[in-house]
């Protein structure tokens, strides 16, 4: 059984910077216009998708829902695709196809991008069910907000997932709420992790806002599902810092709340654990912290000079030949 | 060459046994395909041959399990899904419309969906209401999927075998009426492949066009069979796919012909036939020498009574009347 690579803490403190300069970005040209549609930021719910791939090889499945840009930047697709994506062009990852919700990344296992709620999670057991067909160890990471444990395509694919014994995480970033919507005022159980033992999954709670509590997490329940294929459940606490979509006020929720996840930022607590450790110097996370700004603003300049899709291929991506 | 007689029914089982046979990335899952044989029986004998890694019995969660077989052909796989009727497709419309055939686009073109959704659909016997919809006309609409309604045990197998090799999403609307019908088909050691977008002339006439499909084919032969005793000559072009349609057979029968009439087994409203009338007046008007009669469902929800489930129904009464009507007669 390959190991996962050794992801160095240091590269995930980058990658998070980078998914939030990114976002950064993306919201000031949303703003100008130059982004249309529906665009939901990640900002704050970093560690949970960093704390993931840490814990994952190269090779395994990662499908997740409309709030994936994020998961795009962590599995290798470049921040130019991801900003052209945004863009329209013909240079995104889903050649400006897509849009913000719809985003693809073959090359690295990056299955989507899914835009209706929990619509995905059924696709999460295809991906894991293909695995377990033709024998293979990889995993499937299927993740989805707190919103989508109300669906039925959800329960329905979780009760697949355990009956078929399938090789399949599904990661609940629970952000507190569902749009608008709080989940005490959305979800009938106290607890969420209640879902998947009600269909027989093992499932454990994490600090989201902690990235190295999600990978070690992970590491061991991914470990568990390599050896044996089933099904596995994390619910990951975690916040968003700002509305649901970019035309969101967030007004349901309270400054107070806000702040006290701030005080809790993921960047910030693993740039304290790094430095207090001495792996990481103020200047170094200077430098790393200027490489992200940097590679957020060249995307919007990649995105900026590249070409629109052709008006001639309109037609060439409804059938495959 | 030997044709035999086989049963559609058998026809469908043997396009899957072949497909299964050819391609250990083709596999079955439904209600009831595995243990049970089929709820219709065309699975009937596939678990034995092939094992339950293959053939596999799935809960009622229609949603979950064509889900789950978008998902397994995002990396490859060729699911072939059974609906135990295309009537409870609807509980798994948002993946069989918003998932398997915008897939390709969504991602620029990186992840086709080469899965076949199939299972009996449209009106059966006093079924009522919730398990009696026709539902090409809702998929038709659905740009990326493509749709074929065999109406004969040959063109079951050769449009099935040929929808699991197809790189798209394929609805193979089959009829819980014609499951027993038979007909003749080549041997078993012919590799039947019959083109999807391929229309065909199942009875060749000259007074007028009866543009059919699924289960008003058998309809449109036995009408035509009775015309013929009053001196109409009517041709039966069955569709075989809905999408891709085979327009060019069309205009060919009507250029012929002169008169059509469509005879659907969906409701009227934006149905088959609403399509099929706007190309042929848009593109051969000239050689119509009469307006384009539709004979389809009634636009009511399908009754239990027998009686008045006749009376929805494209029957032979109103198909008659329609061929007459065009005609003049």
């Amino acid at each position: 059984m390959q190991p996962p690579e050794e992801r160095d803490e240091v590269e995930m403190l980058w990658l998070m910077l980078l998914i939030r300069r990114f976002e950064e970005r993306a919201s000031q040209q949303y703003q100008s216009q130059k982004i249309g549609g529906f665009c939901h930021l990640y900002i704050g719910q970093e560690a949970v998708v960093a704390g993931a791939i840490a814990a994952t090889r190269r090779d395994d499945y990662i499908i997740t829902a409309y709030r994936d840009h994020a998961h795009a930047l962590a599995r290798g697709t470049s921040a130019n695709a991801c900003m052209a994506e945004l863009f329209g062009k013909d240079t995104g990852c889903s050649r400006g196809l897509g849009g913000s919700m719809h985003f693809f990344d073959k090359e690295h296992h990056m299955y989507g991008g899914h835009a209706i709620v929990g619509a995905h999670v059924p696709l999460a057991c295809g991906l894991a069910f293909a695995c377990k067909y033709r024998n293979e160890d990889r995993v499937t990471l299927c993740f989805f907000g707190d919103g989508a444990i109300n669906q039925g395509a959800f329960h329905e694919a979780l009760n697949l997932a355990a009956l078929y014994k399938l090789p399949v995480i599904f990661i609940c970033e629970n952000n507190l709420f569902a749009m608008g919507t709080s989940v005490e005022r959305s979800t009938s159980l106290k607890q969420i992790i209640q879902r998947a033992e009600g269909y027989d999954i093992p499932a454990c709670i994490v600090d989201g806002m902690n990235f190295r509590a999600v990978r070690d997490k992970l590491a061991e329940v991914i470990a568990s599902v390599r050896k044996e294929p089933h099904p596995a459940f994390v619910e990951a606490r975690t916040y968003r810092y700002r509305g649901h979509s970019m035309s969101d006020p967030a007004s349901y929720r309270t400054k107070e709340q806000l702040e006290k996840y701030r005080l809790d930022d993921p960047i910030t607590r693993l740039r304290a654990q790094l430095t207090r450790e001495g792996t990481l110097t103020n200047e170094k996370f200077d430098e790393l912290d200027k490489e992200a700004k940097r590679a957020a603003l060249d995307s919007v300049k990649f995105a900026e000079e590249s070409n629109e899709p052709p008006l001639a291929k309109l037609y060439d991506y409804t059938y495959a030949p | 060459m030997n044709m035999r007689e086989i049963t559609y029914r058998q026809a469908l089982n043997e396009a899957l046994a072949e497909e299964l046979a050819r391609d250990p990335n083709v596999f079955l899952m439904g209600e009831e395909v595995a243990e049970y044989n089929g709820a219709y029986k065309v699975s009937q004998g596939l678990l034995e041959r092939f094992g339950p890694k293959r053939i596999i019995d799935t809960p009622i969660s229609e949603n979950g399990f064509a889900g789950l077989g978008v998902g397994a052909a995002m990396v490859g796989l060729r699911p072939i899904i059974e609906f135990m009727t295309f009537s409870f497709s609807l509980v798994a419309f948002d993946q069989v419309v918003n998932n398997a055939p915008n897939m390709l686009t969504m991602s620029g073109g990186q992840f086709n969906i080469p899965i076949v959704f199939r299972g009996p659909n449209g009106p059966a016997h006093q079924l009522g209401a919730t398990h009696s919809h026709a539902t090409e006309c809702l998929y038709a609409n659905v740009p990326g999927l493509k749709i074929c309604t065999p109406a004969t045990p040959r063109d079951a197998k050769g449009l099935l075998k040929t929808a699991v090799r197809d790189n798209n999403p394929v609805l193979v609307l089959e009829s819980e009426l014609l499951y027993s019908s038979k007909g003749m088909i080549e041997p078993p050691h012919v590799e039947l492949l019959i083109p999807l977008g391929k229309a065909e002339v199942k009875r060749e006439g000259s007074d007028v066009t009866i543009v059919c499909y699924a289960q008003t084919v058998p309809l449109a032969l036995r009408v035509a069979e009775q015309l013929e005793e009053e001196n109409i000559s009517a041709e039966v072009l069955d569709l075989r796919s809905i999408k891709p349609l085979d327009e060019e057979a069309i205009y060919k029968s009507v250029a012929k012909t002169h008169r059509v009439v469509v005879a659907e087994q969906d409701r009227p409203y934006c149905g088959v036939g609403a399509e099929i009338c706007y190309r042929i007046q848009k593109n051969i008007f000239d050689e119509l020498d009469a307006p384009v009669a539709r004979v389809s469902q009634e636009d009511v929800p399908m009754p239990y009574n027998e009686r008045l489930e006749h009376a929805v129904l494209p029957n032979a009464e109103k198909l008659v009347a329609a061929v007459k009507k065009v005609c003049y007669a």
